[in-house]
This record gives structure tokens, C-alpha cells and sequence, in this order.
């Protein structure tokens, strides 16, 4: 390309959106908070009053979540590509799809009681997003100028959320398994123990967590796929063990390695929890610690 | 997961006890192989696995970044030596991590063959015979009907043969399976992981790539010298570089000048360049961008960087010219602050020159330049001159990027008896110490090029998607088995799937509507 109109104006109004967005989930976030514990309530009319707050929670994190839509949609249309170029990009893009994913599994899926968690996670990311990751509108660097963008990070993005869901419940589903939990006479784990009362039973998760795993890998697998055809493009290798591949090689073979375990004696239920929960956290690693701190090829969180 | 489930489970831990202390030689290879091949093994290897690649992204790799190794030497090289020693440095091409994942493929060959066999059995052989209590499965219905014996089988054999399961009637009763292909998915996937790492292995071998830096006019001909730096495979023969000829005729750089958020950002950069297929072919004419390799007779030729090269002349105070021509700069930052090295052996007096190319100069409060932007603004190139034996005489390598100042005299520049020497372009100025003059001509640019040949990436290609496609199968494919038995006055229907299936409740209850479609007629019990 010779020249390019950025909307800068525009990109200020997303920014607005952004944090409007954020606000929105933090109401979403008290109201679901306040709904765990209303649920787990020894007193049968608290009880009773969950459902209400359930749906007053589900309607802010949605209008939250459309808020956040118009967001990301205008930073796009600011920038005249995609809104996943750098880290700002990529983590308010990639916290919609996590909220996007959510809002159509529980569609598919009762997964509704880790509503807090998901939204909690989202507003930590669009909160490090504002601070730590913000940079101005720019256009894409000629590397990044390539159709292999819009293909390989959307998946990313879409696994990403995948195994965040699923981390989520391989969180419950530890905590609901802990005899230390169970046997705990602290009264702060008592409050936890009713609440985790509220939860899906232990085997359930363990199923949820394996189908939103499974998924996530068979994304991750394309992901690697397609990274390395974009690799073999513009860097004349599919595979040259950059510190991002490198990373990508690993979270593969730990959600590999994840899958191992549920079916291998000895390892499946809280062994294979804890590897998906290890896995995630290499998620978050990759994109955080080595997008920011290793050397590497793709550099591209336009930090300095 | 039940144990019921668990003994039918077609992998072949269940023989992973150990074994009876007398079981000599033969026996304690068994005893190794079964180890090695069972699932916690293979478990424990992938996790190693994981675990073993987390080094190579801490420490730079020579495969991915040598310049990286190399400065580690230089600021540690005590540590560096430790690393080294541990293949820190290499460590994808070490021994320890090649242990790790041959181990790892052994293992899964052992694994994959015995199960192949199995699921082939598996495949051929009827569904399993009819448990004798079928109220232990998770799904499990018991109706109370006047239905037929004949009736009830017929209909249950026709409902599940239209869900695509395997069945066998026997005497009263029907076992029914359905969902091989999760097996064979499975299997598929990892035979699929042996093809990636066979194939791999293969296009490493015969793989090269070789890098080259061309200024604008230059011509590239395909074989061994003209490569400033050149990695085959161990199967390489020269002879597969064919003498095709690539020329730069034009490098263009487009930077951002217009949207302030986005100034200096680099739009696109575009190789013009000629080839010749052959010396006797005619030229054609065509375009490389990042992204948009060339394809050139049996290798691509891609655009992986770029940069500045001032045309310059020196000439002894007697007027002789002691190098002329365009001097490759390396850029430094995003806006092209650019260090190049000029080495004149062949001068009067010996000297080398270190110099700083801006090409849109900014003077900082503390009196250096930097460059503020990365097009051809405001262009100035300031000169280091350094006096002395440039150690070029003994023929041994040198790096052309690097003057070791080490031993020679500081002349002109920072900390020196004169100032560094700066022009702008078509100036000519004087050298100090009585070393000549020098011109700075012009400015052309260069484009850094490297040639790629791999035979086999197509097939690596080819076994990663049916991993893939293998992976996605045995993910998502239940395995099912369904048994129903008649008894007197009704029939009892179970199911049982082998992971996690929330539908198994539906399926049993369609099967049971089948048989008997009228919902008053009977009486279910779970």
C-alpha cells in the first residue's frame, strides 16, 4: 500500500466504548458476585431471589458485552483492518470472543454459575489492555500484511477462549474435589464450601472441562497450522522454533499431554485438572511474559 | 470413568504390573519395552517434552538468532561456556531433547501397533456379548410391555441399524456398537505425529537456505560464492542450485508520512527486481514483498529485510582512489539510525572507518544525532576514523560488520584529535592525520534476500492436517454400545458410552419410542 487514512478520532470514540464497557462489567460482575451468594444462602428466600439477580447479572454483562462489540468494531474500522495487530488490540478483541463464546455455550451448556469468573477475567484483561498495553492506532507493518492475520489469530483468540472457559472449570471442579475445602472449619471456606454447593456436580464439570479442552486443542492445533504456512511465507521456513513458537509447541503439547492423562490410569480427574490449569496458565505466559519480554519474531505488542 | 468402562478400554496398560523377579535377559527387555510403551510413560515423556523446550526460548538459539549467541559469549562468556557445554545454545538440535522425543516416538510406536491390532480385531469381530445385569450402566431403562419378543427385537435391531450401529441379534436379545471411528481417529493422529516427524526429518536433510544482501543494481547468480552466508541440509549437493540471475533494479520503502499516530511506520516495501531462469533466458521482470516470496527455478527468494547503503569514494592525498562503491549500513532502530564499516587496506595509510548513517537527522540537547524518521528527509552520515593495522593481511575471516577498534588509533571522531568527519550527499571533505579525502556520491538502498528450498514441506503439510482432521474425529466421535434383552411381560434397554456423552440419555429413549411408539402403553423405570 502508498498511503493510508487512519480515523484517529474514531479510535479515541473506542477507547471510550472501552471503558464504558468496563464499567458496565464491573456492575455485572457485583450483581453476579452477589448472586453466588444469594444462591448458596442457608435461608430458603435468599434462595429464591438468585434467579432474579441471575437475570439482572446476564442482562448488564450483555450490554457489557455489546458496548465492548462497538468497541472493537471501531478501533477496526479506525485502523482500516483488523483489530488484533498489537497486544491492546488482540487482548480487547480476544476478551469479547471469551464473552462472545460464553454468552453462546451457555446456550449449549449449563455453564451459567462461572459467569463471575468469566467476567472477572475479562475485566482484568480490558483493565491491563487500557493501562499496560494501550498504544495508538497504527497500520499494519509490512510482515503483518498478509490475509494469514485475519486466519491465524482469529483462531488463536477463538482457543484462547476456549481454554479459558475451560480453566474456569477446572478450577471449580479442584475446589469442589478438595477434602481441604471439605474438612476446612475456617469460616471463610465455609462461605466457599456454600458456594461451591451451587455448583455442577464434580463429575459434570470434569465433562465440560474436557468437551471446552478439546476444542481449544483442535483450535491450537490450526492455529499451529496455519502459523507455520504463514511462517513458510514470509520468513521462508514453517518452522524455526521462535521463542512464540517455541511457546505455541509447548501449550500444544501440554493440552496434549492433558488429554493423555484423562485416559490414562492414575492421572485422570484432579492429575489431568491440574494439567489444564498448567496449560492455561502457559496461555497466558505466552501471551503476556514472552510477548513483552523474550526476543523473538513476533514482536508485536508496538510497546517499546 | 467406571470400571467397567476401564476394562474394556483398549489400551495396553493394563500389562504394565511388574512382573515375577525370574524372568531373565528376555524378560527384563519385555519388561523395559512394556515400561517405555505403557501410558504413564508416554505421559511423562510429552510433559518432559513440554518442559525441555522452555530453555530454548530463555537463551538465544544459534538456529534462530546466532548474533544472539554471540553477544551472550561476548558479556558472559564464562556462563556462556556452561551453557554451551549443556547445548543451551542449540538446544532443539541436543542430544537431551532428541532423547526426549525419539523416546517419546518409540514409545508411541510401540503403543499405536498392538492398538492397531486390536481395534482391527475390534473391527471384525461382533459386539460384545450381553452383560448379565444391565442395570449397572448409566443408561438403562426397564419397560413393562405386551409386546412381541419378535416385535421388540425387530424394531430395536431396525432403530439402531438406522443409527448407523453394529448389531447382532442373539437369542432374546440385541448388542449393538457404533463410533470405531473414534479409535480410528485415534490411531490416525498419532500414525499422522510419525509422517509430520519423518517428513521433517527428511525436508531437513535436504533443505537449504542461504542468505544474501543486494544493492540496487546488483545481480544475484545462484550458486555457492555468491551467498554472504549459506546452511545446507546434510543431503545437499551444489549441483541443485541452478544458475538462475536475480537484479535489484529498484528497493522501494514507503513510511507513514501523513497520520500523526503513525509517523515512520513502514507502509510496504517492495523489491523490484529482473530474473533470468537460465543465462540464455529472457528477462522477466517481477516484484518481492514480505509476504510475496519470488519463485525462482527450485527455491523461493524472500524479502526479509532492508536498509541504507551511502555510495562512497575514498582517495589518498595523491588523488588515487582507494575504495569506491556503496557500503551496506545495518539500521539500528525503527528509524533507520544506521552503523556501517569501511575497511581500506589498500589505502596509504592503513585506516578503517566506523560510520553512523541518519537518514532524517535530529540533533539531540546532548549534540549526537539520531534519526527521526526513516525516509530520506534530511540524510548526513558522520564518520569514526580509527588509524592502524586492520589485521586483513593474514587472510583470516573477518566480519565485514565489525571494525575491531582494538589496537587502532582513534582519529577523527568522539574522544579524538578531531571531530568525527560529516557530509551530506555530494559533499567531498577532507580526512584528518593526512589519510586523503573522501566523497559521499550518492545513497542507493538494499534488500536482504534468502533463498528457501524445501522438498518436503508439502507433506509436512499434508500429515499436520490429518492430525488434524484424525484429532478432530476421535474428539468428537462417541463410542456407543447399546444392549437390549426381552423378558417375560417386558424389555430391558442399556447404554453405554466411552466418554463423555451427554446424549446417552435421548439415545435410549428414542430407542426405546421405537419399540414401542405409544408413550400409555408402558411403564419405564430407570
Amino acid at each position: 500500500m502508498n498511503s493510508v487514512d487512519l480515523n484517529i478520532p474514531l479510535s479515541r470514540l473506542s477507547l471510550v466504548f472501552v471503558f464504558a464497557a468496563m464499567a458496565v462489567y464491573t456492575i455485572a460482575f457485583l450483581i453476579f458476585v452477589w448472586n453466588l451468594s444469594q444462591a448458596s444462602s442457608t435461608k430458603k428466600a435468599e434462595r429464591a431471589k438468585a434467579t432474579q439477580s441471575e437475570k439482572w447479572g446476564f442482562g448488564f454483562f450483555a450490554t457489557a458485552a455489546a458496548i465492548h462489540a462497538a468497541g472493537v468494531v471501531m478501533r477496526g474500522i479506525s485502523a482500516g483492518r483488523v483489530p488484533w495487530a498489537n497486544m491492546y488490540e488482540f487482548s480487547i478483541s480476544g476478551s469479547f470472543i471469551v464473552v462472545f463464546i460464553y454468552l453462546l455455550s451457555i446456550r449449549v451448556r449449563d455453564i451459567r454459575v462461572i459467569a463471575a469468573f468469566v467476567n472477572g477475567f475479562v475485566l482484568l484483561v480490558l483493565g491491563s489492555a487500557t493501562t499496560l498495553f494501550y498504544v495508538q492506532v497504527k497500520t499494519l507493518m509490512p510482515a503483518l500484511q498478509s490475509y494469514w492475520l485475519v486466519i491465524h489469530v482469529t483462531v488463536a483468540v477463538l482457543a484462547t477462549a476456549f481454554f479459558n472457559i475451560a480453566a474456569a472449570l477446572s478450577v471449580a471442579y479442584l475446589l469442589r474435589g478438595s477434602d481441604w475445602v471439605a474438612n476446612s472449619k475456617l469460616k471463610a471456606i465455609a462461605i466457599v464450601r456454600r458456594v461451591l454447593s451451587v455448583f455442577p456436580k464434580e463429575q459434570q464439570l470434569e465433562r465440560l472441562q474436557n468437551r471446552f479442552n478439546s476444542i481449544g486443542l483442535l483450535l491450537w492445533s490450526f492455529t499451529l497450522i496455519a502459523g507455520a504456512i504463514w511462517a513458510e511465507r514470509a520468513w521462508h521456513r514453517f518452522w524455526g522454533w521462535d521463542t512464540k513458537e517455541v511457546w505455541t509447541f509447548i501449550i500444544w503439547t501440554l493440552y496434549a499431554g492433558y488429554f493423555h492423562a484423562t485416559t490414562t490410569r492414575g492421572w485422570t480427574g484432579k492429575r489431568a485438572a491440574w494439567l489444564s490449569l498448567v496449560g492455561f496458565s502457559a496461555v497466558i505466559f505466552n501471551f503476556t511474559i514472552v510477548n513483552l519480554f523474550f526476543k523473538g519474531l513476533h514482536v508485536y505488542s508496538g510497546l517499546k | 470413568m467406571a470400571s467397567s468402562q476401564r476394562s474394556s478400554d483398549l489400551t495396553p496398560e493394563s500389562s504394565d504390573r511388574t512382573e515375577s523377579p525370574e524372568i531373565g535377559v528376555v524378560g527384563w527387555l519385555r519388561w523395559i519395552w512394556r515400561q517405555l510403551t505403557s501410558m504413564r510413560t508416554a505421559l511423562l515423556l510429552l510433559l518432559l517434552l513440554a518442559i525441555a523446550a522452555v530453555p530454548g526460548s530463555i537463551y538465544p538459539q544459534r538456529s534462530a538468532d546466532p548474533n544472539g549467541v554471540t553477544s551472550f559469549f561476548q558479556g558472559n562468556p564464562q556462563l556462556a561456556r556452561v551453557l554451551d557445554a549443556l547445548q543451551l545454545f542449540d538446544v532443539y538440535s541436543s542430544s537431551w531433547f532428541s532423547a526426549i522425543y525419539i523416546l517419546l516416538f518409540v514409545s508411541l510406536i510401540g503403543c499405536v501397533i498392538p492398538r492397531t491390532l486390536v481395534h482391527y480385531r475390534a473391527l471384525r469381530s461382533e459386539p460384545v456379548a450381553l452383560p448379565t445385569r444391565l442395570q449397572r450402566f448409566p443408561g438403562y431403562r426397564k419397560i413393562t410391555s405386551d409386546a412381541s419378543g419378535k416385535h421388540v427385537l425387530a424394531k430395536g435391531e431396525a432403530a439402531l441399524r438406522a443409527k448407523g450401529f453394529r448389531v447382532i441379534v442373539r437369542a432374546g436379545s440385541i448388542s449393538a456398537e457404533k463410533g470405531y471411528l473414534r479409535e480410528t481417529g485415534n490411531l490416525m493422529f498419532h500414525v499422522a505425529l510419525i509422517g509430520v516427524l519423518i517428513t521433517a526429518g527428511i525436508g531437513g536433510g535436504l533443505s537449504y537456505n542461504g542468505q544474501r544482501v543486494l544493492v540496487e543494481g546488483e545481480t544475484f547468480v545462484d550458486n555457492l560464492s555468491s551467498y554472504d552466508s549459506f546452511n545446507p541440509g546434510v543431503f545437499f549437493k551444489e549441483s541443485q542450485l541452478k544458475p538462475y540471475a536475480v537484479t535489484l533494479n529498484k528497493f522501494e520503502a514507503i513510511f507513514d508520512l501523513k497520520n500523526p499516530t503513525n509517523i515512520g511506520t513502514p507502509l510496504d516495501f517492495r523489491a523490484h527486481v529482473t530474473t533470468r531462469t537460465t543465462p540464455d533466458a529472457a528477462p522477466q521482470r517481477s516484484l518481492i514483498r514480505v509476504n510475496e516470496p519470488l519463485q525462482a527455478p527450485g527455491a523461493n527468494v524472500y524479502l526479509t529485510g532492508n536498509g541504507y547503503a551511502p555510495v562512497l569514494t575514498f582517495r589518498d592525498p595523491d588523488g588515487q582512489v582507494s575504495f569506491s562503491g556503496p557500503v551496506e549500513f545495518l539500521p539500528q532502530d525503527a528509524n533507520y539510525t544506521s552503523l556501517g564499516v569501511v575497511k581500506l587496506p589498500d589505502a596509504k595509510t592503513q585506516f578503517g572507518v566506523l560510520a553512523f548513517f541518519y537518514p532524517t537527522k535530529q540533533q539531540l540537547k546532548t549534540g549526537a544525532f539520531t534519526s527521526s524518521f526513516p525516509g530520506l528527509v534530511d540524510p548526513l552520515l558522520s564518520m569514526n576514523i580509527y588509524v592502524g593495522n586492520l589485521g586483513l593481511n593474514d587472510g583470516s575471516p573477518q566480519n565485514v560488520f565489525q571494525l575491531q577498534v582494538h589496537g587502532l588509533k582513534k582519529v577523527a571522531g568522539p574522544k579524538a584529535p578531531n571531530k568525527a568527519v560529516q557530509l551530506v550527499v555530494g559533499q567531498t571533505k577532507k580526512l584528518p592525520a593526512g589519510l586523503g579525502s573522501v566523497t559521499f556520491d550518492g545513497i542507493k538502498r538494499y534488500a536482504s534476500l534468502d533463498v528457501a528450498y524445501n522438498p518436503t514441506e508439502g507433506w509436512v503439510l499434508f500429515f499436520a492436517l490429518l492430525a488434524l482432521a484424525s484429532l478432530a474425529t476421535s474428539l468428537s466421535v462417541p463410542r456407543r454400545r447399546v444392549w437390549i434383552r426381552k423378558f417375560e411381560g417386558g424389555f430391558e434397554v442399556a447404554a453405554l458410552a466411552r466418554n463423555d456423552d451427554p446424549n446417552l440419555d435421548s439415545l435410549v429413549d428414542e430407542i426405546v419410542q421405537s419399540i414401542t411408539p405409544k408413550k400409555s402403553s408402558r411403564k419405564a423405570t430407570k
